[in-house]
């Protein structure tokens, strides 16, 4: 009988979320010696609402258990591995056997992640098993000319991933057609969309993949360096790539002369050191060669002039990630899947209030419906769904109403939102859309470089009007002021920063905008979020002159003693919400 | 606006004198090498918690760029910090997912408990209090990270306890230290 294997899932998410100590109590447990088998750990699945996720194979396949930590592992294992039974309770996914979970599962088509969770990402032979560097190989073999890889990258129709959704193929035509002594290929994995965490799995659950992917590029538009820039936030994804630089140096898939061939490339991972604009391309080309993180203006692209003036082709993580696919498996098995302009798959992050959030990778041309209700499980708490915001501060709020647009570059670009990297943050009833437009201007602006001015003074005049307005000081006028500044920022702005920054502002003014005139006009915010707005009362059926509120009020606004009924003092009261929180009987009224 | 950050951070004054012989190994490692001001900068902040005034004249020294352009580059990204900071450093993700999820409530929990204000330490240098945008932990909204600790899933009760537990447990390894 084939040897039992307990695999536990080690990404980000899941150690946040305790696997660590599932993974120190199934050591111990293995210890003890009375249950054997073979424990190992692979990266991200996807599903973070279940972490820890831990997979036990063995005769009865690969079954997949969720919500495992320390405290609960010790009874599945038991029930699977010495008595034969499995916990149809905790199972999230099986490969013989219908669960619970089936749903997040259904629909998805991995590419991109198509080893992230099913291998060690810290195992070169485990990389190696699951095709890694067979690409690569397989062109230098066959000493395929780079016009032909170029070619291929064209037909599947790949389109970059980091947001702009540029033609790959175009792309790494025009580096390979400028002559130069020394090239660069970069990953740009800086994910500063804040709810956005593709890249961060996609490199910790595989590294080989973008690595491999990078080489392709380099052999393809002939650079023999690779860069990685990576955000600092994301230390386990940088110590992965090192590692898995390593072990390919050691293998001798990376470096000199690689296959026997006269092909070299290496690979170094560069921190980057907080700034969101450092994902702009020339800006993160600035920062790698050790200076301010500014963009300056293009042409000429980076593909004429970028790393140190030399031509550089650049692409996200994701993006690289799927080209050994296509190498492997051809472009007409990549354009299979989509809609006619958008081919392929796309990594979505699935996240506020949903249901299961989480890592989806579905085929473009599915609608946003279907990826929010069948694979996301709906809406948390089962309110009412309100928006979804796609594309981070880039990008904007595509309405309930629109549910049903498909998601690929251009049906989303038509609602006045973008692709973007893939984030997808699911709002309820309870989310105000105009809070959220201005926690998306507050990021932009704190993260504007200052060089041009209207990105740079523009968006903190519009952050002003918001927060007027949220306080209840906003006036007539406000909105057409709103429209006409962010119209001139987009227009008079260098980067893509700046260019997008108003998007936020203008999608919410579109598909919102009785509720920016709700807060203007009749001094409400409807989602009861914009404190100032808010009126608090006491239930006079509900109370039960507990005193709590009185004693917990910071200003003494509430009057009443022991079993009288509490009233609150409007004059007084700073709507700081502290009676409504503490409130066991939900007396506390909110208007 | 991120030049704002220069008049956030007053200059790393401190009253210690700060030993700047421990960056001659990473000087050693870098200093020729074309692009290593931000590994130096971070080298730096790892060495000493945060980016000392007087280092500005040694690295400036050593790589023979102006110190003026290496205060620019310091003062550009989030990273760098100019100004000592706790020995714990508590960030509280105020990224898309966790705001929507009503990460504010986290961050005035803990205000309100350590009675500093976002970005500044405690009395006894114990912990600073930070905000920052994304941990890449979303799904697990909202989220806080203690030195290498994720915690998810939290509010600001939870937050707030996680907080005190870490006191409790530095305090009682103080005394063991003392006892010994
Ligand atoms: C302000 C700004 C931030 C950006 N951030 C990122 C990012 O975090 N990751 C990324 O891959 N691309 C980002 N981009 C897009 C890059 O400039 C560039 O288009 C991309 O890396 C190209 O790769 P692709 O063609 O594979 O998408 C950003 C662009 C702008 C204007
Ligand atoms: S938004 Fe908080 S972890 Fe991503």
């Amino acid at each position: 009988m084939e040897k039992t294997k307990v695999i536990v899932g080690l990404g980000s998410c899941g150690i946040a979320a305790g696997a660590s100590k599932t993974y120190s109590q199934i050591a111990s447990i293995l210890a003890q010696g009375e249950m054997q088998f073979e424990l190992a750990r692979t990266s991200c699945i996807g599903m973070c609402y279940k972490e820890p996720l831990v997979e036990i194979q063995d005769a009865k396949g690969k079954i997949i258990y969720g919500d495992m930590t320390a405290e609960a592992v010790e009874a599945v294992l038991r029930a699977h591995i010495l008595e034969g039974k499995i916990d149809t309770e905790k199972a999230v996914h099986a490969e013989k056997l219908a669960t619970k979970e089936d749903g997040f599962f259904k629909g998805q088509v991995k590419i991109a992640l198509r080893n992230c969770g099913y291998m060690d990402p810290e195992s070169i032979e485990e990389a190696l098993e699951h095709d890694a560097y067979k690409a690569i190989q397989h062109l230098i073999n066959t000493k395929t000319e780079s016009t032909d890889v170029i070619q291929t990258i064209l037909d599947s129709g790949l389109r970059g991933r980091g947001g702009g959704g540029f033609p790959t193929g175009l792309k790494w035509k025009f580096a390979y057609q400028n002559e130069s002594n020394q090239k660069y290929i970069i990953c740009n994995a800086d994910e500063g969309d804040p709810g956005a965490f593709m890249d961060r799995s996609l490199l910790e659950g595989d590294p080989h993949a973008v690595l491999e992917g990078m080489m392709i590029g380099g052999y393809t538009i002939g650079a023999s360096q690779g860069v990685i820039y990576c955000r600092a936030e994301y230390p386990l994804a940088i110590k992965r790539l090192n590692i898995a630089i390593d072990q390919a140096k050691e293998k001798g898939l990376l470096g000199e002369n690689l296959f026997g061939s006269d092909f070299s490339f290496d690979i170094y991972v560069k921190e980057g050191a907080g700034a969101f604009v450092c994902g702009e391309e020339t800006a993160l080309i600035a920062s790698i060669e050790g200076q301010r993180g500014m963009p300056r203006k293009r042409p000429p692209f980076p593909a004429v002039s970028g790393l140190w003036g030399k031509p550089t082709n650049i692409n996200n993580v994701e993006t690289w990630a799927n080209v050994p696919w296509i190498i492997n498996h051809g472009a007409k098995a990549y354009a299979a899947y989509g809609t006619e302009k958008s081919k392929g798959t796309k990594v979505f992050a699935l996240t506020g209030k949903i249901k299961h959030g989480g890592l989806v990778e579905v085929p473009m041309g599915v609608t946003i419906n279907d990826i929010i209700f069948k694979l996301g499980g709906g809406i948390q708490d089962d309110k009412k769904f309100k928006a979804v915001q796609l594309g981070g501060p880039s990008g904007g709020c595509i309405p309930a109403e629109l549910g049903n647009t498909i998601v690929d570059y251009d049906s989303v670009n038509a609602t006045g939102a973008i692709m973007g990297s893939g984030g997808m943050v699911v709002m309820d009833e309870s989310t105000c859309m105009i809070d959220l437009a201005k926690f998306f201007l507050n990021f932009t602006q704190e993260e504007s470089c200052g060089k041009c001015t209207f990105c740079r003074v523009g968006t903190k005049r519009m952050l002003e009007m918001l927060e007027r307005i949220t306080e209840g000081k906003g006036e007539e006028g406000d909105l057409e002021k709103l429209e006409a500044l962010a119209y001139q920022i987009k227009n008079n702005s260098l980067c893509g920063l700046g260019q997008t920054a108003p998007n936020p502002v203008l999608t919410t003014l579109k598909y919102f905008r009785h509720e920016y005139e709700a807060h203007i006009y009749d001094k409400k915010c409807p989602a009861k979020v914009c404190k100032p707005l808010l009126t608090y009362s006491i239930d006079p059926d509900k109370c039960t002159g507990c005193t709590v509120c009185a004693k917990k009020c910071p200003v003494n606004a509430i009057a009443g003693s022991r079993k009288t009924l509490h009233t609150i003092d409007q004059k007084i009261c700073i709507q700081c919400g502290e009676c409504f929180t503490v409130c066991k009987f939900e007396a506390v009224l909110v208007d | 606006m991120r030049i704002t950050r220069i008049a956030n951070e007053q200059a790393g004054l401190t009253n210690e004198t700060v030993d700047l012989s421990v960056m001659e190994p990473l000087l050693e490692q870098y200093k020729s090498k074309s692009g290593s001001l931000i590994p130096l900068l971070q080298g730096t902040q790892a060495l000493f918690g945060f980016i000392p005034a007087e280092a500005f004249q040694k690295l400036s020294d050593a790589t023979k760029i102006a110190t003026a352009d290496i205060y620019g580059v310091a003062t550009f990204y989030a990273q760098f910090r100019l100004s000592p900071v706790g020995k714990t450093i508590i960030k509280v993700c105020h990224g898309t997912a966790c705001h929507v999820q009503n990460a504010n409530a986290i961050t005035d929990a803990i205000k309100d408990y350590l009675k500093v204000k976002d970005g500044e330490t405690t009395e006894d240098g114990e912990f600073t209090l930070e905000s920052v945008a994304c941990l890449g932990c979303c799904s697990l909204a909202p989220v806080m990270m203690i030195g290498d600790n994720t915690h998810g899933k939290l509010n600001g009760k939870s937050a707030v306890r996680i907080i005190k537990d870490l006191k409790n447990q530095l305090c009682s390894s103080e005394a063991d230290g003392q006892l010994k």
